[in-house]
This record gives C-alpha cells, structure tokens and sequence, in this order.
C-alpha cells in the first residue's frame, strides 16, 4: 500500500498554489470499516491529502532540498462528509514561506461546495543526517510525476515544470510511500 | 500604525488561534509554555502568525535565542553565565530577565517569555501611536 492520499495534481503553480483530486471509491477497503453500512471517506485521510498536497507545493520550492515536515494543523473544519463517488478537489496555497518553514491554506470542494478547510504549518527538518536517510529528492520527483505535477506545472516564470532528465530510469527506494 | 492596546489585541488573538486557548487566559504575565502551553512547534506557529499580522519580520533568532543557550562560551554547568545574561539582555532588550537571572538554568529559559515579552517585542518592531 502506497500511503498516497490524492490521484492527480490538475494545477501545480510553483511556489504558489496546487490543485488535486481525490475520487473516493468504493473499492476501497478502509470505507469498509469507516463505518459498516454507512461508508464516508475518513477527515484524517482527507486531512493527509491536503497536507500531501500543500506538502509537496512547499518542497518543490527548494527542489526538495529543504525537507517539509507536517508540523501542525492549527485548525480544520469539514462541513459534510465525503461519499464514495465523490470527487474532491484540494487546494493548497502557500500563504507565508521562510527559512523555518511554511504556512499553507488548504480546501477541499465537492464540486462547488466546500467540504473542508484547513490551515497547516509545514517546518523544514534540520537534521541534515537524519533526513538524508529519510527522505531522498529523487523520491518526492517520483511521486511528483505519478502524480502529474509535469503535466500540469508551471514555474514561477510561467514555463512548464521540467521533468529531470533521466526521471524515467529512476525507481523509488524502498519504503518509500510517504508523498510529503 | 497600531497602538499598544491594537498591538495586544492581535497578539492576543495570534495566540488564542496558535494554541487553542481562551482570551481570559491570555494575560500580560502568562508565560507561553508554563501557563498557555505553548510547544516548539506552535512558535513556528505563532511567529508566522505575527509577521501576518502586523506586516514584520521576526528573525527567530531575536525571540528564540539558541544560538547564545548552546554555546560554551556562554554556558556553563547547564546555567548562562554572567557574561550570557548580558548577551541575552542585549538580544532581547524587550524580556524581563530579572527573575531567569537569579538562577539561570539553560532548560528553564524557555519559560521566561510572557505576553507581555511578546507585546514589547512587537512594539519595538511597528511604529506606535497614541
């Protein structure tokens, strides 16, 4: 299992703001049991996906040099529960970025209507050891193109995203399965 | 340009959202961490928050002086030294030190910052009316 929360990026505007979706399925196994009889999409893992979604528009900034940890949502509110069948569309904005870390605002829309909002603060890891072994460049790049960051990117001078050369030779680690 | 009492009103209100506490908690002598229970991580929070609020920057260095609580040069036994004080002083002329300086203890700093700390600092940053 792939501890990735959202389908596809449909914007990726660098350093300013991401847009993605999230189809809630049937198929999947966890609506089984969140509730029996009664399926809705978890807020923790719609929680996940705005964070995975803010989370790789904050690493992107630096190339992934930088390593973003969530650190804490100061507030989120959801306003219904989302179905399977629904598609959510999250949006994060990076509101304020610095040295320390970022602050992003985060939505998730069931077409027009909003379902939750979120506020979260990302920090930049400093443990430069610590974080080489945890989180490898190569592995967020590769989880940027699964999830078509370079279909849709746009750098901060208007140009596509470039994929790196060489992306598709490239495999991620093992154990990797965390987006952010 | 704000006045002392706009400058308490949103750091007031910069803490009641960063750490989920009442207003009537938030009091010129409650400190962050003992009496608001501030955690490392709400500062990243709570700067962030300020620097919106009233258009600065908060280099962390001035509010969170790590740099000085981990050298040497400054510490000694897990206490700062006299000439440590004087730096932190120098740092952050906007704390009331006089209370950490009778028994400097490195892992007591952190509690020293107040609202009222806070406030001072915010004030020495924006111009003031009134």
């Amino acid at each position: 299992m792939r501890w990735i929360w959202i389908d596809k990026f449909i914007e990726f505007d660098s350093g300013r703001r991401a847009r993605a979706i999230k189809n809630i399925s049937l198929a999947e196994e966890h609506l089984h049991d969140h509730f029996p009889g009664y399926p809705v999409m978890p807020n923790s893992l719609i929680a996940e996906g705005l964070a995975q979604t803010g989370g790789l528009l904050v690493g992107e900034v630096n190339q992934f040099q930088e390593k973003v940890i969530l650190a804490k949502i100061p507030k989120a509110v959801f306003h219904f529960p989302a179905l399977p069948g629904d598609q959510l569309i999250y949006t994060a904005t990076i509101e304020q970025l610095d040295a320390a870390g970022g602050r992003v605002a985060a939505t998730s829309h069931v077409g027009e209507r909003l379902q939750a909002e979120m506020e979260i603060v990302f920090a930049h890891l400093r443990d430069a050891d610590r974080t080489k072994r945890l989180f490898e460049p190569k592995n967020f790049v590769f989880t940027m193109k699964l999830l078509g960051v370079f279909d849709v990117g746009r750098s901060r001078d208007g140009t596509r995203i470039q994929e790196p050369p060489g992306l598709a030779s490239i495999k991620a680690a093992p154990g990797h399965d965390c987006s952010r | 340009m704000p006045t002392k009492e706009e400058v308490y009103e949103k750091i007031r209100t910069a803490l009641v959202d960063a750490l989920g506490v009442d207003e009537d908690e938030v009091t010129p002598d409650a400190t962050l961490i003992g009496d608001l229970g501030a955690e490392s991580i709400d500062f990243l929070d709570i700067v962030f928050r300020l620097e919106k609020a009233f258009d600065i920057k908060v280099p962390r260095a001035e509010l969170f002086p790590e740099d000085i609580l981990t050298s040497p040069q400054y510490v000694k036994d897990g206490k700062v030294t006299p000439e440590g004080v004087a730096k932190l002083r120098e740092r952050m002329p906007f704390a009331d030190l006089s209370k950490f300086e009778k028994n400097p203890v490195v892992k007591d700093f952190a509690n020293q910052l107040t609202v009222r700390d806070m406030c001072r600092y915010v004030e020495s940053k924006v111009a003031l009316t009134g």
